[in-house]
């Protein structure tokens, strides 16, 4: 009697194979790289990014080709081809902004955080798939950018060469900075959880906070403002050195330190918060 | 095995979770009953660590459920809120889900047609109805082979022939030997699909017993006796040790006493009976009674308010 009152406590799978294996972080890069690749708009922004980049570039290559001798100095650069990055950056930081929040938005974080419950290797997932994605992507457009505005100008005769000095570091590191953009924007994501709340910040951060700085009277507001990302990014992909401005590897340097700062406030935050 | 002791969830000032300690079982499905809004969803939160407890601790198979090597092997999960890309295929997100476990795709599929969404498996989730959400959510909630398996609400949105199967679903995965924990707010459903019962209220454990016990407790019957005599008659039927109540002018609810007994009482008194009625309380109003004041939100009846 008491054999049929009694629940039995044998799982029923302890003689199959076990269906599911521990959780480690290829694992967890693979689900990321998955979550990616399976949403639409992943590759809606990533294609008009890649457009975007291009095409300004060229259309920047023609006209500057033609009226290069009244150019500004910043334009006649070579790196002024690569002017298209202020669109990239939005569209790359936003959709590292999306990547996150659209978990969020859905209610898909909670599962994730059920099957990835230390959360902390799913932050990790994410920046390194997205951060592949955006170097993979964007450094062979920058490098495509480069070479099809320099036949523009080359056909005017102010062609510049990939192997020309700064060249590569300008062309490679637009492609970098795009993607430290788009990693900013995922960290952005954590620490907002939100997408309108998230978009807003980045955009804030990356385009309205350096502007307002430029236009304060004084010295000191300038003094702070080439510490912004977007600034300290635009020294390092520049081939000339304005006043005010940090050197190229300077302006790497603080970049990286800001997503590195926003990457270790999201995880202090995405450990400590509810879901 | 689900144990959790002395929990408890702040929000600010209000406590939604309040000193809660039960364990949940192996082997039965039990059910985690309680008005919305009683914090069934917040414990269960707490249970595979979305929300911190504010006091109080909760394992599961003797860990944090967050300390476990394979977290989908131990708990498979349906939470009440969607929690699903709605841009993404089902097929997707059980892969992607899968995949933090490294679960075959013929799992993913085996899952799929478990739950019957082998026709719509690759369309957009957003798409879905409530009853496919549930679907999907409970194909997740099994994709790991869990040892506990925890529900929030899996028959909302289903049609009678989905609640049907739930609840042979869930007895079978009980009978396997399995934790099985679900909630609701329906006793009714409760009563069909589980075996033991855990219930609470404003955040506060009322009852955890087995739902034949919570039955028994909770069908008391009583009589409904109507009488013109009806103050006389409850005089005598209180000498006789009985509960006496009053629903209206010369009706009388009579506990503790057959019909038998107050007919002899009242034909010995010669006083005029025109009705002498058994009521069974049934267990939805069992279990309203039960959580009656710990429903956060009321509505009151017109006499209620006017008193």
């Amino acid at each position: 009697m008491s054999t049929l009152t009694e629940p039995r406590h044998q799982p029923a799978a302890a003689a199959a194979p076990r269906i599911a294996q521990p959780v480690n972080f290829v694992r967890t890069v693979t689900s990321e790289w998955i979550k990616f690749r399976t949403l639409r708009s992943s590759w809606l922004v990533l294609l008009a990014a890649v457009v975007g980049v291009i095409v300004i570039g060229q259309l920047i290559g023609y006209n500057t080709g033609k009226s290069f001798s009244h150019l500004a100095p910043e334009d006649a650069a070579p790196s002024g081809v690569m002017q298209g990055y202020f669109l990239g950056q939005l569209l790359i930081g936003v959709l590292g902004v999306l990547f996150v929040t659209g978990e969020y938005a859905t209610g898909m974080i909670r599962s994730t955080a059920t099957a990835v419950p230390r959360r902390l290797p799913v932050l990790a997932a994410k920046a390194l798939v997205y951060g592949l994605v955006a170097v993979v992507t964007m450094v062979p457009t920058c490098i495509v950018t480069f070479l099809g505005a320099m036949a523009f100008r080359s056909h005017y005769g102010h062609g510049s060469s990939l192997g020309d000095p700064g060249n590569l570091r300008v062309v490679i590191g637009t492609g970098v900075y795009l993607a430290l953009i788009g990693l900013l924007g995922g960290a952005i994501g954590w620490i907002v959880r939100n997408t309108a709340g998230g978009i807003s910040t980045l955009v804030g951060l990356i385009l309205v906070l350096p502007v307002l700085f430029e236009v304060v009277p004084g010295t000191w507001a300038k003094s702070v403002s080439k510490f912004f990302p977007s600034n300290a990014g635009s020294s390092f992909v520049s081939t000339v050195h304005a006043a005010d401005t940090l050197t190229p590897w300077t302006g790497l340097v603080v970049l990286v330190a800001w997503v590195v700062a926003a990457i270790a406030l999201a995880a202090v935050l995405l450990k400590r918060r509810d879901v | 095995m689900i144990e959790a002791r002395g929990l408890t969830k702040k929000y600010g000032e209000k406590t939604a979770v309040d000193d809660v300690t039960f364990t949940i079982r192996p082997g039965i499905v039990t059910g985690f009953l309680g008005p919305n809004g009683a914090g069934k969803s917040t414990t269960m939160r707490m249970i595979v660590g979305l929300d911190a407890p504010t006091t109080g601790t909760v394992t599961v198979n003797g860990r944090p459920f967050a300390e476990h090597a394979s977290p989908l092997h131990e708990v498979g999960v349906l939470l009440e809120a969607r929690a699903v890309h709605t841009g993404r295929s089902a097929e997707n997100h059980l892969l992607a889900m899968a995949a933090t476990a490294g679960i075959s795709r013929r799992r993913v599929q085996e899952v799929i047609e478990l739950v019957g969404l082998q026709d719509v498996a690759r369309k957009r989730v957003g798409a879905f109805s409530l009853g496919m959400g549930q679907r999907l959510g409970i194909a997740a909630a099994l994709l790991g082979d869990p040892q506990t398996i925890m529900l929030d609400e899996p028959v909302n949105g289903l049609d009678p022939e989905g609640v049907r199967w739930v609840r042979h679903l869930l007895r079978g995965l009980a009978d396997e030997g399995r934790t099985v924990f679900v909630s609701s707010h329906l006793m009714s459903e409760m009563a069909l699909t589980a075996d033991h019962l855990i219930v609470v209220g404003r955040g506060r454990l009322i009852r955890d017993m087995s739902v034949s016990d919570f039955i028994a407790s909770a069908s008391t019957e009583s009589v409904r006796v109507r009488s013109p005599q009806a103050t006389e008659l409850r005089e005598l039927l209180l000498g006789k040790g009985a509960k006496v109540s009053s629903s209206a002018r010369n009706e009388l609810d009579v506990v503790g006493l057959t019909t038998d007994e107050i007919g002899t009482t009242a034909a010995e008194s010669q006083l005029t009976l025109y009705e002498l009625s058994p009521v069974q309380a049934s267990l939805e109003e069992a279990f309203m009674e039960l959580t009656g004041e710990s429903v956060e939100y009321r509505s009151h009846t017109v006499e209620e308010s006017a008193a």
